[in-house]
């Protein structure tokens, strides 16, 4: 079975408007990284929202490890297997140093004292903060608050980590630090990635692409699969890789040029 | 409009003492359109923020059109109605009921006629592409983030800046938010004549888009040229932890591989075709 499952959902947020979510139907795996794209207003957060019982379907079921979010007794069990990650850093952190931050969590969960000392070196040491740890958050860059905050979560031992739109506020540095740390955690520590961006370029590494339209899906398929169909993404207002577009129109030209997806691979499909 | 910043230093004191400026010495003159470019941290707001009088300089003097904005006297609303500032997720400001309402808030503060305030609210929702009839009465909650942007920018342009300043203006926005932001730039610049200073980290919206690339860091300027001679500067670029544009990084990589390929381009249609130019006419490599 898989880790979590969307049947049929539909979600609104006011019975006047047009539905956010319309019929969702989505499978995600145990240990997949799978990245959600699609305009502003296209859902994509709202359905991060359904993961972790911070919205119930409309219509429809979502289902968490075997259990459902409608379903009150299960909601401290979903939200402890699914965390989410935010895109303002500043409104994630709320201790005055960096350990504290991340042991909120456990404490929350009522885990004795030596286990959560384990389990906050461990998640810091995780996201490569554990020189930091008795830092104030807000001498970080946003980067390391980034990933602070996914340390936070990491604590709570989670199978899978919802990111909405982690990087948007951080500079060129800052987002490939929160880039590596998620690709670590899922290759290295077996967690389920769900990652919800603007950056094309940051969805090459996934595993499956979700791109999503006016509330519903619009395709499932591999980064190879979804950035072929340039015209179809342009059409949605999104875009595809630079070097996925540069190679395509040198192939209009007549260059021959396998598939690729990022500048590294062109540079060396080239030359 | 002549800006000038004449050995401009600044020093934040929240208990720890940080040097957020070094003796700045700087010229911006009517349209130009400016990308400021740095690291976090490397001082790029602290300079906007003196640019349109938010804080003042600890020591130095800035003047705009010859008048000196650091001394006591000056009246700051002139130099804001002058110098518009779009900060960051503007939309985290947006306050009134309507959308009529926050973008005619500028306007009023300037005590103009409400005949007037109606022209430049329309006029200012027209150019950031949100139909005025459609929008006037709507909340400014009920709209999309991207929507919401466009609210704030056009706060600012129903001031009428002769200099506009945006820092990250696309920042969480989706490529087809981008795109019309992009566009709506160009056509200030060079319809509306309008100076503008853009600080992004996005270098492609930068080499695009500017005739002059600042680039900061620890609060000093390192680099202060066209776009093309700054982008040429590939090691030092990387070592301040910035990002090359995407083409520049795809052009450059292929010219130390010893493809011939021009490396000072920016747009993908001339890549394109200067990368098909060179694999034509010799052996692949």
């Amino acid at each position: 079975m898989a880790l979590i499952e969307l049947r049929g959902v539909d979600f609104s947020y006011n019975e006047m408007e047009a539905p956010a979510l319309k019929n969702i139907n989505l499978s995600i795996e145990a240990g997949e990284f799978v990245s959600i794209i699609g305009g502003n207003g296209s859902g994509k957060s709202t359905l991060a929202k359904l993961l972790n019982v911070l919205l119930l379907p409309s219509a429809g079921e979502v289902i968490v490890g075997g259990m459902n979010t409608f379903a009150e007794e299960n909601w401290l069990k979903i939200r402890q297997k699914v965390g989410m990650v935010f895109q303002n850093p500043d409104n994630q952190l709320v201790a005055t140093r960096v350990e504290d931050d991340v042991a909120f969590g456990p404490e929350n969960l009522g885990i004795p004292s030596p286990e959560i000392r384990k389990r906050v070196d461990q998640a810091l040491e995780a996201v490569g903060m554990d020189r930091f740890k008795d830092y104030p958050p807000h001498n970080l860059s946003g980067g390391q608050k980034q990933r602070v905050a996914i340390a936070g979560i990491i604590a709570m031992e989670p199978e899978c980590i919802v990111l909405d739109e982690p990087t948007a506020m951080l500079d060129p540095q800052g987002r490939r630090e929160v880039m590596d740390t998620i690709h670590y955690l899922n290759k290295e520590k077996g967690i389920t990635i769900i990652h919800i961006t603007h950056f094309m370029e940051e969805t090459v590494g996934a595993d499956r692409i979700v791109v999503m339209s006016q509330g519903s899906i619009d395709k499932i398929g591999s980064p190879l699969e979804i950035f072929r169909e340039i015209d179809d993404l342009k059409k949605l207002g999104l875009d595809v890789p630079l070097a996925v577009e540069m190679a395509h129109e040198l192939r209009k030209k007549g260059i021959k040029i396998p598939d690729i997806l990022s500048i590294n691979e062109l540079v060396d499909s080239l030359c | 409009m002549l800006i000038e910043l004449k050995n401009v230093s600044h020093i934040y004191d929240d208990g720890q003492v940080t040097e957020a400026l070094r003796n700045i010495n700087l010229t911006i003159r009517e349209r130009e359109f400016i990308g400021l470019v740095g690291h976090t941290g490397s001082g790029k707001s602290t300079l906007v923020q003196l640019l349109n009088g938010l804080i003042k300089p600890s020591t130095g003097t800035i003047t705009i059109d010859g008048l000196n904005i650091t001394e006591g006297k000056t009246s700051l609303l002139g130099i804001r109605r002058k110098i518009g500032l779009v900060f960051q997720y503007p939309e985290h400001q947006l306050f009134e009921e309507t959308i009529y309402g926050d973008v005619a808030f500028g306007p009023r503060n300037l005590q103009l006629e409400e005949e007037e305030v109606e022209i430049r609210v329309r006029e200012a929702l027209e150019l950031v592409g949100l139909d005025y009839e459609e929008f006037k009465d709507r909340s400014p909650f009920n709209l999309s983030g991207g929507q919401q942007r466009k609210v704030a920018i056009a706060g600012v342009l129903a001031m009428k800046p002769e200099v506009l300043i945006l820092d990250e203006p696309s920042a969480g926005l989706d490529p087809q938010g981008r795109q019309q932001l992009i566009n709506l730039l160009e056509y200030l610049y060079e319809e509306k004549g309008m100076t503008i200073i853009l600080v992004s980290h996005r270098m492609e919206e930068i080499a695009r888009l500017s005739n002059r690339v600042i680039v900061m860091s620890e609060g000093e300027i390192i680099f202060d040229d066209r776009p093309e001679k700054v982008f040429s500067e590939v090691e030092r670029i990387r070592q301040l932890g910035l990002d090359l544009p995407e083409i520049t990084e795809i052009l450059w990589r292929l010219n130390k591989k010893g493809l011939q390929v021009r490396t000072d381009l920016f747009s993908l249609t001339e890549a394109v075709e200067e990368i098909s130019k060179e694999l034509r006419g010799v052996e692949p490599c």
